[in-house]
């Protein structure tokens, strides 16, 4: 399976045409989308005109070097014309009237939709199981889930049904999901990347980002996805390098930083194997490897699980049944008709979250738990700011295991919640992370997860692309795609 | 926090979201849980610590108060459970006067 950067060359050199490309990924989806569950939507009529619209350009030599590439979006952004799920029922009927920001600046670059991806309802979860329109199947594994909440994006990548995908991390949606499938996930500083027209779940927490073959992919997407915009008010207004120009430079010297909780009981003996021998490997390019502490790290899940619920309670106040979305039958009174359209509409993990949300934030505990969770994310925030005075980048796993079973989790949210361990102190930080393949446990990949310092995205690039030059793991593939 | 079914009905009528008896006998418990598992982050001292409400520090930008966005009532109505006339429709909230 080719990488975006192999098919812009090939597309490029004549040697494929956009609308050849964009049928090869429509026949695979058609062939094996039965089998992972991976998209809710797929935009075929579309995707054939704008892949025809992409050759025209390139034919009048018009074209952007991502013109034509096909592109699968997670169903959390807004697509004009296009139904918008975030994978609830409480979204089944919604046609977005606009374009996410993100969706229009793939198109403007000649990017072609392929479809909207399955994920967690609004996503609130680590398995893809919350979805309104059922599990995704982990490729590697089809007994196994992909991961969460961008479950959908990830496993289309690794099958090979798109050649990328966008996704978002709230605390760990992106990083997880591509740990556990396979592939490269970047989750961008908060503010890098709008997040205008991409449903909201915790605002302070939310970032869009890229699951890809190669960190170089995620690279040249991201040169597409950045940069401000003034739609979204906690966008950053700072320039936008070209993200491909040092993903070669040497990582000689880099300091690498491994948090002595990251590797502790709770990691699989497996998983912590492979994760240290792809340190090695750093240390073999001329990276130095240093134990450093983020000692508030085991609080990174309660305080998280404050913040979180307690901003989403606020954002999915909207879903109403009143101006978009679903309605319920025959209501009796207004107040029913939030009730029902919102109980109706809305999953048990999703309503877990409101409710928890909706106390933390109610007279009298507003101290105890928001303001309390806010302190906290300012102790862990500066944990990081300690260790980055010492380090360039910290290194360890993605998530505590590989991906486990379909249904294993379900009956306790908490052990659900703690599979996010590595990845959520770094959505509280609002710092970029990457998971990069690095080995597989038990015939299941594994994510090294790679974080960086506020707007250092060109850094983790150059180290992942190193690493990916002297390995060989993000090129494999699973059997039966 | 112990939460009992009281507190459930409570919380889910400020969120508006309706629960059966068989709901809360399946939330208590599992809220509950959850809540204690937070308190967790009370074992640390957050004195000497200032609330993050944003990672960066950054307040929200304003902008000039012009007219950006052009008029699309109708492409938003188009999706709308229920208009008339331009209007969204609800159930009557005040009753008629006798």
């Amino acid at each position: 399976m080719k990488t975006v950067a192999e098919l812009s060359r090939d597309l490029a050199s004549k040697k494929i045409s956009s609308v050849e490309l964009t049928k090869h990924y429509l026949d695979r989806i058609k062939k094996f989308d039965k089998t992972l569950n991976a998209f809710i939507t797929v935009t075929e009529d579309q995707a054939l005109e704008n892949a025809k619209k992409a050759d025209e350009k390139r034919a009048k030599s018009a074209a952007g070097p991502l013109t034509g590439i096909p592109l699968a979006q997670k169903d959390i952004f807004c697509t004009l014309g296009v139904k918008t799920t975030c994978g609830s029922k409480i979204l089944d009927n919604f046609i977005s009237p606009y374009d996410a920001t993100t969706v229009q600046k793939f198109n403007d670059a000649g990017l072609v939709l392929l479809g909207k991806t399955n994920m967690d309802e609004f996503a609130m979860g680590s398995s893809n199981e919350n979805s309104f329109y059922g599990p995704v199947k982990n490729p590697w594994d089809l007994e196994r889930v992909p991961g969460g909440s961008s479950g959908g994006s990830a496993a289309t990548v690794a099958a090979g049904l798109a050649p990328a995908a966008t996704g978002t991390d709230t605390g760990g949606s992106i990083r997880q999901p591509a740990a556990l499938c396979g592939i490269t996930g970047l989750k961008p500083t908060y503010g890098r990347v709008s997040r205008y027209g991409m449903i909201a779940f915790a605002s302070s927490l939310d970032q869009g980002g890229l699951m890809t073959r190669s960190a170089e992919d995620a690279a040249l997407l991201l040169n597409v996805m950045a940069g401000f915009d003034e739609k979204d008010s906690t966008s950053v207004d700072k320039p936008v390098p070209d993200y491909t120009k040092k993903l070669n430079n040497s990582i000689k010297g880099l300091r690498i930083g491994l948090p002595s909780e990251f590797f502790n009981q709770g990691l699989d003996a497996d998983v912590a194997k492979v994760v240290q021998a792809a340190i090695k490997e750093y240390e073999k390019l001329g990276a130095s490897v240093h134990e450093i502490h983020l000692p508030n790290t085991k609080l990174s899940i309660p305080a998280y699980y404050v913040i979180a619920p307690a901003e989403c309670s606020s954002n999915l106040a909207r879903f109403d049944g009143v101006r978009y979305g679903y309605r319920c039958k025959n209501p009796q009174d207004l107040e029913d008709l939030y009730k029902r359209s919102r109980s109706e509409g809305f999953g048990a993990e999703v309503k877990r979250r409101i409710m928890i949300g909706t106390y933390a934030l109610s007279a009298g505990y507003y101290d105890a738990y928001y303001l309390q969770a806010q302190k906290v994310r300012g102790l862990i925030r500066q944990d990081f700011s300690k260790a980055f005075e010492k380090v360039d980048v910290i290194l360890g796993p993605t998530s505590p295991t590989t991906a486990f079973k379909i249904g294993e989790k379900t009956a306790d949210p908490i052990s659900m919640y703690l599979s996010d361990i590595y990845t959520i102190a770094v959505n509280l930080a609002g710092l970029p992370g990457m998971s990069i393949p690095c080995g597989f446990a038990k015939n299941l990949p594994v994510g090294l997860q790679l974080i960086g310092n506020l707007f250092s995205e060109e850094q983790l690039l150059t180290a992942a692309h190193n690493y990916q030059k002297v390995t060989d793991w993000h090129t494999k593939q699973p059997e039966g795609f | 926090m112990t939460l009992t079914a009281a507190d459930v009905k409570k919380i889910a009528h400020l969120a508006r979201l309706n629960m059966s008896e068989d709901d809360i006998a399946f939330y208590t418990p599992q809220l509950s849980n959850i809540l204690h598992f937070v308190e967790q982050m009370n074992q640390c001292d957050t004195s000497h610590i200032d609330p993050v409400a944003n990672p960066l520090d950054l307040s929200q930008r304003t902008r000039p108060d012009k007219v950006t966005e052009p008029n699309q009532r109708e492409a938003f109505q188009k999706i709308a459970p229920e208009v008339q006339a331009g209007l969204y429709l609800v159930p009557k909230v005040i009753e008629d006067e006798a």
